[in-house]
């Protein structure tokens, strides 16, 4: 039985009021894009609903498993805590546009040949986030390069082969590194 | 006909990858489409017109709903329709229709079929609006109201409703009778343990968000996108729960990311999006979040109590195993935990018992090595306890008692080559080294302990049907409903064409991922390549004799009077064995026999007269190594050596990863993942992937798989067994062992989070 109560004499609260859209511009790509959105969608919701562009994913939409891994203006970031409003202006690089035509970025052609994937879906997490490791310069070891791409998580648990698949587009020699941390960990602290 | 479905945009093998043959490593034929992003998964179709659905769960575990106020949440702009019991379209009344090809015994939850509410999180209403936001919003808004009734979640406290299980299961078999006089021979045995262990639930977690996209076509027809380990048994589901004929509703899954037994039952956001879409006549899109995959099934909370007794040589007197497990109401999930004890080691008494209490939650589900994962893990680290009560190696003591032949039901094994999983996996680990005694290495702050365990899993084998299409420009498709969650099914069905045709696999396409296709089973059991791979090699022996009886038929044919047996395919051509410059490329046959295509279909069926003479089973040998922290009782592993004898390896690159991640999900499993409930409430409170922790790169170290030699034409005529859970079982054994040789602390529960490690 609905016990719908239609017969309210107040005024619709505000959260029901039609949300307001905000004009921003993206370059996508390469491309530049304009769009008129509600501050509520989240970059990845923008890229994945209204651009067609899937190969960022959705994991948990929280932040937690990095299978929505992009670059804004190079940095790697998840998309899915990004107001795409927030992005306004910036330049933003997915999967998509990692490869130059038929020739796949390195990245992506070591993941091929190392098996470095299985069923695929955190994987272009896993290649942005590696594309923004390389930029960063904080990973010197197979350990460095383990404790920093732990923000993407592999359910299909093909952990050793994306290690090496980065380690040698790096080109850190394989298990050659003392088990060290790369720097003190410091909880709670944010690279800039 | 069986043709390429343009929209599956299967993937083929890169050009320049050429002839290839089983065993050889190759790279995964999707990869391309992984890595750039263009493989799109069950949320990922676009669709016209779409309507997105965002699910409203319940906040109770047990009782009714009286009624719903959806007034707020139907003002927010952009919302469509809101779907309840009160005003969902019709579905099928009767309670079998519910029950999909894996249903254990019982009746199944139905979705939004009435006011009963049987679990916490159990889906109560789909808000449908024209964009996710809007549709999101609007469900925070959804305003149940419920009748309460006191819910029981906790197996602990009710153990004493434990009864036998209900009902057939594929895969399931209840324990054998006793044999011999299992507690008579403990009693009176020299050494003896006895010990209690318990697993927490888990929860599959794959990485995609279970999803299912309906498109609705003009004519009705509604093509659904879904997250599924089996097209085909979501089309049945769909057709039984709506009414639907098969020609009415096709289901698509492609590509599918990760599932691991979560996706072998349909979960409910396809029904729901299928309601949606027959009521709103248009496309729906359902994507559940991370917190509702904690909302359907689960690997179950277990306790088991092992009993084992032993002669002062080590030889095996009593193996003692019970299990209680936790199911649904509605259902009596079964799953196999002890029989493992009763088929890895020679023993004269073997008594076994596996027992259910049925709880106010969600019916458990298959999850990887379903039974074997805690199964096997309590008798390997009863055997491990055995090993320092007889003052034995924990190896020599397996050796001991190794079985020849199946303890339990008196049959040989089809092949068992688990003595070299053993003399390899520790000759490469270095277990001669081992110290004997805990407690005696240690590097810094850390403890370093190594230990081992066995692992088995069965050798399955279904039946399957597969069509091979030869066309005119010597392309080769071969089809079957498959699926390839991850396990590299497009890659090693295209191999085993590829090698059986002598064709360069870029030249050979699998397709797999639609209901429409030959009929095959769910992916799951590692059975596919079995199953799946030998319907492919049956369909391609079948067109080579129809090719070769088109060439014989060719105008002064120098094939005229060629057997099958003299002809082979190679290079691409169909050539005569024993003069193999008599050859015809197979374009040009096709040409010359004026036929545009040649399609063959075949249907697998296992040998199931030679089969049960046989126990069919794969093994390994795990050894691992472990750093444990002395202060804060942290464990990492630091080394882990798997040998495993799976029978013949076909896609070696694709196992290599099957195995890597199996132990990967052992060391997960050992360390890491248990979804705690609140049991006032009724809920699980943990379910986030911040809170429920899995594996992340950084828990993971070195890992070496070795598989060793094995060739098994019981099991399957390509003689291979599968891979996709043998490498998980006996790794946490192994784990909990070396932590015990590190530290001297026996931990029996999983997981083995750092305060059981100090407070052991």
């Amino acid at each position: 039985m609905l016990t719908e109560n239609h017969a309210t004499a107040t005024p619709p609260s505000p959260v029901t009021m039609a949300a307001p859209l905000y004009p921003i511009e993206l370059t996508v790509n390469g491309t530049r894009h304009q769009f008129e959105i509600e501050t509520w969608v989240t970059l990845l919701d923008l890229l994945r609903e209204r651009m067609l562009l899937t190969g960022s994913k959705k994991g948990c939409d929280h932040g937690q498993c990095g299978a929505c891994t992009v670059l804004s203006n190079g940095r790697r970031i998840n998309a899915c805590l990004a107001l795409a409003v927030s992005q306004n202006g910036h330049e933003i690089t997915t999967i998509e546009g990692l490869a130059d035509g038929n020739q796949l970025h390195p990245l992506q052609q070591a993941f091929i040949d190392h098996d470095a994937l299985q069923c695929g879906y955190c994987t272009p997490g896993q290649i942005c986030s590696a594309v923004g490791l390389m930029r960063e310069g904080e990973a010197h070891t197979t350990a460095g390069v383990r404790e920093l791409m732990s923000g993407n998580v592999c359910r299909c648990g093909a952990y050793p082969q994306i290690v090496q698949a980065v380690s040698q587009v790096m080109g850190i020699a394989p298990a050659a590194q003392p088990e060290a941390p790369v720097r003190p960990t410091v909880v709670g602290t944010v690279l800039s | 006909m069986t043709e390429l479905i343009e929209p599956l945009k299967t993937p083929t093998a890169e050009p320049g990858t050429g002839m290839v043959q089983p065993g050889m490593s190759v790279s995964r034929v999707d990869g391309r489409a992984k890595v750039t992003g263009a493989a799109r998964y069950a949320a990922e179709h676009p669709a016209a017109d779409l309507a997105y659905g965002v699910v409203v769960n319940s906040t109770i575990t047990k009782g009714r709903i009286l009624g719903f106020d959806l007034a707020d949440a139907l003002r927010v702009p952009g919302v469509i329709d809101i779907i309840t019991h009160s005003n969902r379209p019709r579905m099928r009344p009767f309670k079998l229709s519910y029950k999909d090809m894996t249903a254990p015994g019982g009746f199944p939850f139905r979705p939004l079929y009435d006011d009963v509410v049987f679990y916490s999180g159990q889906p109560i209403a789909l808000v449908l609006a024209e964009t996710f936001e809007a549709a999101r919003h609007a469900a925070t808004l959804v305003r149940p109201d419920y009748a309460v009734e006191p819910h029981e979640t906790e197996l602990a406290a009710h153990l004493h409703r434990a009864h036998d299980p209900h009902g057939l299961k594929a895969g399931f078999a209840p324990p054998p009778k006793e044999k011999g006089h299992a507690q008579a021979a403990f009693d009176a045995a020299p050494v003896k343990i006895e010990a209690e262990f318990h697993s927490g639930v888990e929860h599959h977690n794959p990485m995609e968000l279970f999803a299912s996209t309906v498109i609705r076509e003009a004519d009705g027809h509604l093509t659904i996108y879904d997250k599924t380990q089996s097209s085909q048994n979501s089309r049945w589901y769909v057709s039984h729960v709506f009414g639907l004929s098969s020609r009415k509703v096709t289901v698509r899954n492609p590509y599918v990311g990760g599932a691991f037994g979560s996706g072998l039952r349909p979960q409910y956001q396809l029904p729901l999006a299928v309601m949606a879409a027959l009521k709103l006549k248009r496309s729906v899109r359902v994507v559940l979040t991370r917190q509702q995959m904690f909302t359907f099934g689960h690997r179950p909370e277990t306790r088991q109590a092992i009993k084992l007794a032993a002669e002062r040589d080590g030889t095996l007197v009593s193996i003692q195993h019970d299990a209680v497990a936790e199911t649904s109401r509605r259902e009596d999930y079964t799953e196999v935990v002890v029989n493992w004890s009763g088929q890895l080691y020679a023993c004269d008494n073997i008594r076994l018992s596996y027992h259910l209490v049925d709880l106010d939650n969600y019916t458990p589900i298959d999850m990887r090595a379903p039974g074997a994962a805690h199964g096997v893990h309590a008798l390997e680290i009863a055997m491990d306890e055995l090993s320092y009560a007889l003052q034995m190696d924990p190896l020599a003591l397996r050796l001991k008692n190794y079985a020849e032949i199946d303890p339990t039901k008196n049959l040989p094994f089809s092949t068992k080559a688990l003595r070299d999983c053993y003399t390899q996996g520790a000759a490469r680990f270095g277990w001669d080294q081992r110290p004997a005694a805990p407690r005696s290495m240690r590097k810094g702050n850390e403890w370093v302990g190594w230990g081992m365990a066995t692992g088995t899993w069965d050798a399955m084998q279904m039946f399957a049907r597969a069509s091979a299409v030869l066309h005119a420009d010597g392309r080769l498709v071969v089809s079957s409903a498959a699926t390839d969650i991850g396990t590299g099914t497009y890659t090693v069905m295209a191999m085993i064409a590829a090698a059986s045709m002598g064709l360069p696999m870029e030249r050979v396409t699998f397709q797999l991922g639609d209901s429409t296709l030959p009929v095959a089973p769910i992916e799951g059991g590692s059975s596919h390549v079995t199953t799946v791979g030998s319907a492919v090699e049956g369909a391609c022996e079948k067109l080579q004799k129809r090719l070769l009886k088109l060439a014989k038929a060719l105008p002064d044919s120098p094939f005229a009077k060629a057997k099958i047996d003299e002809v082979e395919f190679a290079d691409g051509t169909l050539r005569l064995r024993a003069r193999p410059e008599v050859r015809i490329e197979l374009p040009q046959l096709l040409q010359h026999a004026g036929e545009a295509r040649v399609e063959v279909k075949y249907l697998m069926l296992p040998d199931a007269l030679k089969q049960r003479k046989y126990q069919r089973a794969t093994h390994s040998a795990v050894f691992c190594e472990v750093h444990v922290d002395e202060d804060f009782g942290t464990v990492r592993v630091t080394r882990v050596v798997s040998a495993i004898a799976a029978g013949k390896i076909i896609s070696a690159k694709t196992a290599h990863s099957q195995i890597t991640g199996g132990v990967v999900w052992g060391i997960s499993q050992a360390l890491h993942e248990e979804t705690l409930q609140d049991h006032r409430l009724g809920r699980f409170m943990n379910a986030n992937f911040a809170e429920y922790h899995v594996a992340v790169n950084a828990d993971i170290h070195d890992i070496e798989v070795i598989f060793v030699e094995e060739d098994d034409r019981v099991v399957s005529r390509l003689g291979a067994k599968g891979v996709g859970e043998i490498g998980l079982v006996g790794v946490a054994a192994a784990v909990s062992n070396a932590i015990y040789h590190a530290t001297g602390r026996r931990i029996r529960d999983t997981p083995i989070t750092p305060d059981k490690v100090i407070a052991a």
